[in-house]
């Protein structure tokens, strides 16, 4: 999930040799492309823009959820979101060393997204202000990174295929466990349902907007599709989540906030209200609620630890000719 | 009167002490400075909450006020809370952290290889599985003070003044002179000395210092705590407090 836009590398005309026909070809046969094959550069740069952007998707999103660990209302509900807050940092790291086979180093990555240079997913610019919103997250935004990544399992680049197909493992978890505590809230409290339909209110088109703009609008998406980095259409996928989310918000028994949608019978699906996108661009800007304060947290994360990394460098030195003498 | 009173009262304590620092330990996600140190620090609170809920469990069962480990940890009131004020104090920067922890894991480890001998099954069961934990949460906080006790000028003076700030705290883990703890032989067993010798190798490897000062920080097994305990109280609490009766 989480790669909503993604600018890419344009490919030049000297670029188009026999080299990289040999490597269109690869990829038209399935075969994965490893770090140390030839790649196009913009395959290359096109793709660290897109692995990285996941991967600080996933430590930027430790966040929201990680403002509930210390106010989970059971023991359980606490052991299961640490859990899984946890497993969003390991597919962090994951997705790290995934794009570092690529030449870049995790530094370099961090340091774009503390420039503002690199983005993360939108999603995490939003709030998370009850403990429904743990359960909606589960549901709609692990929900949507799930379609968003089962596909890219397939992708062209061995080491992301491969990084993603453990991901997905532990997202499709989290999306069970997230609609397991919707169920829960539901069948308690008019209070406890109250607030999910509260949550949902607030996180129904956030998550559309996860699949990034319409196909119309998605300049980039041709040369990324032919490379296999990008496996499907925007508006397919999110098409797709909306099917799926439908029958399971009236399981819950909560109303899903677009007065628009209406099953299709003639195209076996259903149709649903225009996403504002003027919110979303505005959201990717910096403009949402939270932008400020995601970043500061991870800004301040990094150069509050400087002296701890200075001291770890600092010791290794110390190590390594303590051992040579 | 209930027939366990030792034992619930050493239940309550390690209970009580994992619970709260594995909620301090929480609050580090999305805030080390390495990734690595993130997915770290929460498994190590992952641990420890689930090592609070084996002990508070076994409490709940014997306690005659409390049905549940939830009850336990969300329904009783700050002086019922039995933790020493180690546990509570802020997390403070990444070496004061490290301190805290290295304090209480080897005072854990000393604490559960007695327990382990335990003629009492339970008390022996729990302690067996939160060694195997434990002695990895030591490894751990071992190799982070040498790292920053003998890194650079500015961690090794940060974590020397770490190493003082929390010494009167930690020596409260080894008090064994109060009154009602209800489980002084067991406690008497691990001596402060016992445990400062545990502490000193790799004190020394790190270049540091242990304080002289004698004073130690006392009441957690009474129910008398610092202010911050109230505030963790407040934030965990929050749910099952603003909704009696509610399943989540």
């Amino acid at each position: 999930m989480y790669s909503q836009v993604i600018d890419e590398q344009p490919v030049s005309s000297d670029e188009l040799n026999a080299q990289e026909a040999l490597f269109q070809e690869k990829i038209d046969n399935d075969i994965k492309i490893e770090p140390r094959d030839w790649m196009p550069d913009g395959y290359r740069k096109t793709l660290i823009r897109q692995i990285s952007q996941h991967a600080h998707s996933e430590i930027v999103g430790m966040l929201p959820e990680g403002k509930w660990l210390t106010r989970a209302p059971s023991l359980t509900r606490k052991s299961i979101l640490l859990a899984k807050v946890q497993d969003e940092g390991g597919h962090g790291l994951y997705l790290y060393s995934a794009a570092e086979t690529l030449g870049v180093t995790r530094d370099e990555m961090y340091l774009a997204l503390h420039s503002g240079k690199a983005k993360y997913s939108s999603i995490f610019n939003y709030p998370t202000l009850t403990w429904a919103d743990i359960g909606v997250i589960g549901w709609l935004v692990d929900g949507a990174a799930i379609m968003n990544q089962v596909p890219l399992q397939r992708c062209s680049y061995g080491p992301y295929a491969r990084a993603m197909v453990r991901i997905c493992k532990e997202e499709s978890f989290h999306q069970r466990q997230g609609f397991e505590m919707l169920i829960t809230l539901c069948k308690g409290k008019p209070v406890q349902k109250a607030m999910a339909q509260d949550a949902l209110n607030r996180w129904w088109w956030p998550s559309l907007m996860m699949f990034g703009p319409p196909d119309a609008d998605s300049v980039h998406s041709a040369q990324s599709m032919r490379w296999k980095i990008k496996m499907n259409g925007n508006d397919e996928l999110r098409q797709k989540f909306v099917d799926v989310c439908v029958p399971q918000a009236e399981l819950l028994g909560l109303t899903i906030p677009d007065n628009k949608i209406i099953w299709n019978e003639e195209w076996q699906q259903h149709d649903f209200g225009e996403v504002n996108w003027d919110e979303f661009y505005n959201v990717l800007k910096g403009n949402g609620v939270c932008n400020r304060e995601r970043l500061k947290a991870r800004v301040d994360a990094w150069e509050d630890g400087a002296w701890v990394r200075d001291a770890a460098k600092a010791y290794a030195v110390k190590r390594q000719r303590s051992s040579s003498l | 009167m209930n027939n366990n009173i030792e034992e619930l009262s050493l239940s309550l304590f390690m209970g009580d002490n994992n619970l709260i620092l594995s909620h301090r330990l929480s609050e580090w996600t999305g805030h080390a400075p390495v990734l690595e140190e993130e997915l770290a620090l929460a498994n190590v609170a992952l641990d420890l909450l689930g090592q609070a809920r084996m002990w508070l469990e076994y409490a709940a069962e014997i306690s005659e006020d409390y049905k549940t480990a939830d009850d336990l940890a969300y329904k009783r009131e700050i002086w019922e809370f039995r933790n020493v004020a180690l546990v509570e104090q802020p997390n403070g920067h990444f070496g004061d952290t490290i301190v805290r922890q290295f304090y209480y894991d080897n005072w854990h480890k000393l604490i559960l290889e007695h327990l382990y001998q335990s003629e009492n099954e339970r008390i022996a069961g729990i302690a067996e599985k939160s060694l195997k934990e434990v002695r990895y949460h030591l490894e751990r906080s071992a190799q982070w003070t040498v790292l920053l006790g003998d890194g650079t000028e500015e961690s090794h003076n940060k974590l020397q003044t770490s190493v003082n700030h929390f010494w009167p705290y930690a020596l409260e883990l080894c008090n064994t002179n109060t009154a009602n703890s209800g489980f002084d032989d067991d406690l008497a067993s691990l001596s402060r000395q016992t445990w400062i010798d545990s502490l000193s190798n790799i004190i020394a490897e790190a270049t540091l210092q242990l304080p002289e000062t004698e004073f130690s920080y006392s009441g957690g097994r009474e129910g008398i705590h610092t202010e911050h305990l109230s505030l963790i109280l407040a934030e965990m609490q929050c749910l099952p407090r603003a909704y009696p009766g509610t399943q989540w």
